[in-house]
């Protein structure tokens, strides 16, 4: 008996005996799965942002912009003053603001992909909303100057409708249009699948509760969707949090926020000291965002 | 469920996000046709001289052709980390799990300016040359996150039990890798792969601060809104990567059944069983998952 | 993963202060005890095969396909330009992304050099630029790109920084800079975002409030500076947009969106020939102005390309074309003609015939350093300008 088990142990073909091997081993498999994948994120990321990092104590040559490496903390006691405040307040509460907004919008949309459209209008639906996101961005954005401006495209329908020219273009009024449109698919897609994962038994034991259309939507649709909202809301928040092209090309006097103020010190000043420092800022408070939102998550747990 | 009136206002309101998501999807496409160079309303004349122009711009296909290549190179990159990382995360319980997860989804949560700063000084301070070689490893570090997300979103739905029954047949574990796996994890695959090209495609904020000389689609169409001589041309070109894309997206839509759900009580382990259940959104479901702190099992 | 972080951070510590160029350049005039980095090079006898390849940092409208196609047709050099939108911008891409991307710069005199002396352009063989001896004199070998006799690239056009203003808004042609700063017009203005535009405003009040003893408007002691801050703050409920792009200012005019604003004459020549009722003046207080240099990048990965692309556009018809395109005055004696044939009267208009009295007027970019021409050391260096400009538009 063990004479033959033993030979039928040598006959076992080499891929089996690795992978017998591996079996046993699950440090290894771990390993090897992990390692290449890891070491790009500590080598190539984390790597970059902590020299980022350290660039953000560092000074800039005014005359040849070159860095150096004195180290302090002016940058960061700089953007401590009241003009970098009121940007980043100014950033932040757009960002809060485009992500309500967003959620709004998008919640009925997904409410009705998901649970009132044929299988074929979902596909084609869902086409719609991936679509926009092959055209351009930077002419996305750039098609809107035109909308906006005045006497374009917006305040001539208006006319046309009797309402009266409006002219908002380069505001952040405009601004808060453009950054909804534009991160509009990112909220849509995340509050489908949370919508479209929910059974209809849990619809229909609302109803047989007693519970009347709006307030199972209200007691059970939303709170079930809310996890995706706050998965898009991640999207939308730190993308307006960073974005420099549109309050560049749609943005007004009032318009400096985080991403192009980072972006003019990086060209405009060439002091990527100082950018680095105000870059902190962002991530700092996508941080926090990022706890928060788990913690709200968690609550949710399905 | 709902009442007419609400079903009313729904469709009311789907016709309504339809029409703002593709108002300035529609005049791009009209101002490709614009004679003038300046883009102001009302269109200052119509003419397909730009169509000509972009067709023998060597500088338009240069750029076409390099953000493909980044393109691709970057989701291959990210279809082997991603996926990698997906199934490391999933199947194995480590030290500082919870932290490599939160890491992982890191260079899509940071704004990309972020992301374009902290190469640009990386690669200064090692000497690196921006060049082609440095846009896809930009590309490739959000891309990985996406492929990631996708795959663990799939895996998460796939029941264990799979693998042991494999396992109980005799399959070793290559084999349950082979068969088992990978097509389970293929719909996932395809969904992701074509996410990160679509990100890759159409990035600019990072690929500025990784970018030499060179200049991929987005670069170029950067360059000249800076210049604005040549507007419309970029309305053309922009139009054509549109109608070029329309039907793999259709196409991509309908694989991975990103309708086709079932929405009985049983959904997840039917899910499972006929695969597609969810990979179509995928990046919104493993977003969910995130959200979710769905870190157990 | 912190640990990871930290011992990265602590590496990038240790590999120290190696970064920073030699040289701590501390003033305009005031670098004249240093010597640039790259004075010693070598420069080439002759110019050799093209490489195919040519890599351009230019302003809008500095490589339009007019002259850039018969160009690449007869050296076989295919021309990429990136644009920047202003000095530091072209400094910094030099500096960062620029060890052996880019062959050549097309910078502004207060960038010739900070680029001089932080190493990153090299000198050229002047004698290999055979226009060059049918140059204006005064911009042979102007201060602002040849320093100890050598040159470090070619003169290539100069300009001021215009009065845009819509015709219907300004029926005549305004005469002051006050129009900029008039609350009749508020909502109306559009001014460069660009923290060089202190020197404008600098500028206007030296014509304005000589008590505040203002002459170099890139030379502004502390009261001097505060002075102009706070006129530019009242300016700011004036303005719609602070331009970042020259289209921006274009798309702003064209739809009626702003009636008068700052521009280079790029704006206004695109403005008229897409039929805009709009022109330009340069008011009774002067102008700032640039005067752009084709300078060659240190680590230039083709200088035989560049050679050929400083002959090709210093030749009096491109020059020409050159200067009607954008609105500015050619360096090249012999390009006045030619711009008269390509449209009559531009000659004069842009001062070519009689350039160097005109360039005189102008008060070109300059860094503005801590220590002033005269020796004080009590002027606002840029860096604080930056600050203030970020407060002014904040």
């Amino acid at each position: 008996m063990t004479a033959t088990a033993v030979r039928e142990d040598q006959a076992v073909s080499g891929g089996a005996r690795v992978s017998a091997a591996l079996w046993r081993r699950a440090w290894l498999r771990a390993t090897l799965t992990l390692s290449p994948p890891l070491a790009w994120f500590l080598v190539i990321y984390l790597a970059s942002l902590a020299v980022m990092l350290a660039t953000a104590f560092w000074t800039v040559n005014p005359f040849t912009n070159s860095l150096e490496h004195t180290w302090s903390l002016a940058n960061f006691q700089q953007i401590f003053t009241s003009t970098y405040l009121t940007i980043i307040a100014r950033t932040v509460i757009m960002a809060a603001v485009v992500t309500v907004t967003d959620a709004v919008i998008a919640v009925p949309f997904a409410y009705y992909m998901a649970r009132v459209a044929t299988s074929r209008g979902r596909q084609a639906l869902f086409v719609a909303v991936l679509l926009p996101l092959w055209a351009s961005y930077l002419a996305r954005v750039y098609a809107w100057i035109v909308i906006l401006q005045k006497g374009g495209t917006l305040s001539w329908t208006f006319q046309k409708l009797g309402l009266g020219a409006v002219n908002i273009g380069y505001t952040n009024t405009a601004m808060w249009l453009v950054f909804s449109y534009i991160w509009l698919p990112f909220m849509i897609v995340p509050i489908y699948a949370a919508l479209e994962r929910i059974p209809d038994s849990l619809l229909e034991a609302s109803g047989d509760l007693g519970a009347r259309n709006w307030r199972t939507v209200r007691s059970v649709l939303l709170p079930l969707a809310l996890p995706g909202v706050v998965a898009g809301s991640i999207f939308t928040f730190s993308l307006t949090l960073g974005d420099f092209i549109t309050p560049i090309l749609v943005g007004g006097a009032n318009s400096n926020f985080i991403g192009n103020v980072i972006y003019a010190n990086i060209g405009t000043a060439g002091n990527l000291p100082f950018a680095a420092a105000l870059a902190v800022v962002p991530i700092v408070i996508m941080i926090f965002y990022l706890l928060g939102a788990r913690l709200l998550g968690a609550f949710e747990a399905m | 469920m709902e009442g007419r009136l609400a079903r009313i206002g729904l469709r009311i309101w789907v016709a309504g996000v339809l029409l703002f998501l593709f108002v300035p999807i529609a005049t791009i496409c009209l101002y490709a046709f614009n004679s003038s160079n300046v883009q102001s309303w009302p269109i200052a004349g119509l003419s397909t001289k730009w169509f000509t122009v972009a067709w023998n711009d060597p500088q338009v296909r240069a750029a076409f052709a390099l953000s493909v290549k980044a393109g691709l190179f970057a989701t291959a990159v990210a279809l082997l980390l991603g996926s990698a990382a997906a199934f490391g995360v999933h199947r194995f319980r480590f030290f500082g799990r919870e932290a490599v997860s939160l890491l992982l989804v890191l260079p899509l949560a940071l704004p990309g300016i972020i992301t374009g700063i902290a190469l640009n000084s990386a690669f200064n301070f090692a000497g690196i040359d921006l060049s082609v070689f440095t846009i896809i490893i930009g590309h490739a570090t959000f891309c990985i996150v996406v492929v990631y997300n996708n795959v663990l979103a799939r895996l998460r739905r796939v029941s264990g039990s799979l693998y042991e029954a494999a396992a109980d047949l005799g399959a070793s574990g290559l084999f349950t890798f082979r068969t088992v796996t990978l097509p389970v994890m293929s719909t996932a695959l395809i969904s992701g792969a074509l996410l990160a090209f679509a990100l890759s495609f159409d990035e600019v904020i990072v690929t500025t601060f990784t970018a030499g000389a060179q200049n991929t689609l987005p670069l170029w169409i950067f360059g000249a809104i800076r210049l604005g001589q040549q507007l419309p041309e970029v309305n053309v070109v922009v139009t054509f990567v549109l109608l070029l894309t329309v039907i793999p997206v259709a196409i991509a839509v309908r694989l991975t059944g990103g309708g086709g759900m079932t929405r009985s009580s049983a959904g997840t382990a039917r899910g499972a069983a006929t695969g597609p259940a969810g990979a179509g959104a995928g990046d919104g479901q493993a977003a969910v998952d995130v959200a979710l702190g769905a870190n157990e099992p | 993963m912190l640990l990871a972080a930290a011992s990265a951070a602590v590496l990038v510590a240790a590999c120290g202060s190696s970064g920073s160029s030699g040289t701590s350049a501390s003033g305009g005039s005031g670098t004249s005890g240093l010597t640039p980095p790259q004075a010693s090079t070598p420069v080439p006898a002759s110019v050799g095969k093209g490489e195919g390849h040519l890599n351009l940092i230019a302003w809008e409208g500095y490589a339009q396909p007019q002259w850039v196609k018969p160009f690449e047709q007869a050296t076989g050099c295919q021309v990429s330009a990136k644009y920047a939108g202003s000095s530091s911008e072209m400094v910094s891409l030099m500096a960062n992304g620029g060890g052996g991307q880019y062959d050549m710069v097309s910078a502004s005199g207060d960038a010739d050099l900070r680029l001089i002396y932080s190493g990153d352009v090299k000198p050229i063989n002047i004698n290999l630029i055979p226009q060059w001896k049918n140059f204006h004199p005064f911009l042979q070998n102007p201060p602002f790109n040849t320093i100890g006799g050598k040159h470090y690239g070619a003169s290539y056009e100069f300009g001021p920084n215009v009065l845009l203003y819509s015709k219907k808004a300004f029926p005549t042609a305004p005469t002051s800079w006050s129009v900029i700063y008039n609350p009749k017009y508020a909502g109306e203005v559009t001014v460069p975002n660009n923290p060089i535009q202190i020197a404008d405003a600098a500028l206007y009040l030296s014509k304005t409030k000589p008590s505040l003893g203002i002459t170099d408007p890139y030379e502004l002691t502390q009261p001097q500076f505060n002075a102009t801050v706070s006129l530019l703050k009242q300016q700011k409920p004036l303005i719609k947009k602070y331009w970042d792009l020259a289209s921006q200012e274009i798309s702003l005019f064209q739809s009626g969106t702003t009636v008068v604003g700052a521009a280079w004459p790029y704006q206004t020549n695109t403005l008229v020939a897409a039929g805009a009722k709009v022109a330009d003046t340069i008011p009774s207080q002067g102008a700032t102005g640039w005067a752009d240099t084709w300078m060659l990048a240190t680590h230039a990965p083709h200088p035989n390309c560049a050679y050929k692309w400083v002959q090709w556009v210093t030749t009096p018809k491109v020059q020409a074309e050159q200067a009607v395109f954008f609105g500015e005055t050619p360096a090249n004696k012999l390009a006045c003609p030619i711009m008269d044939q390509l449209s009559k009267g531009s000659c004069a208009a842009y001062h070519a015939n009689a350039p160097e009295a005109y360039f005189q007027t102008l008060k070109f970019w300059k860094t503005p350093l801590a220590t002033c021409d005269d020796g004080k050391n009590d002027c606002v260096p840029f860096q604080q300008w930056v600050t203030a400009w970020t407060q002014i538009t904040g």
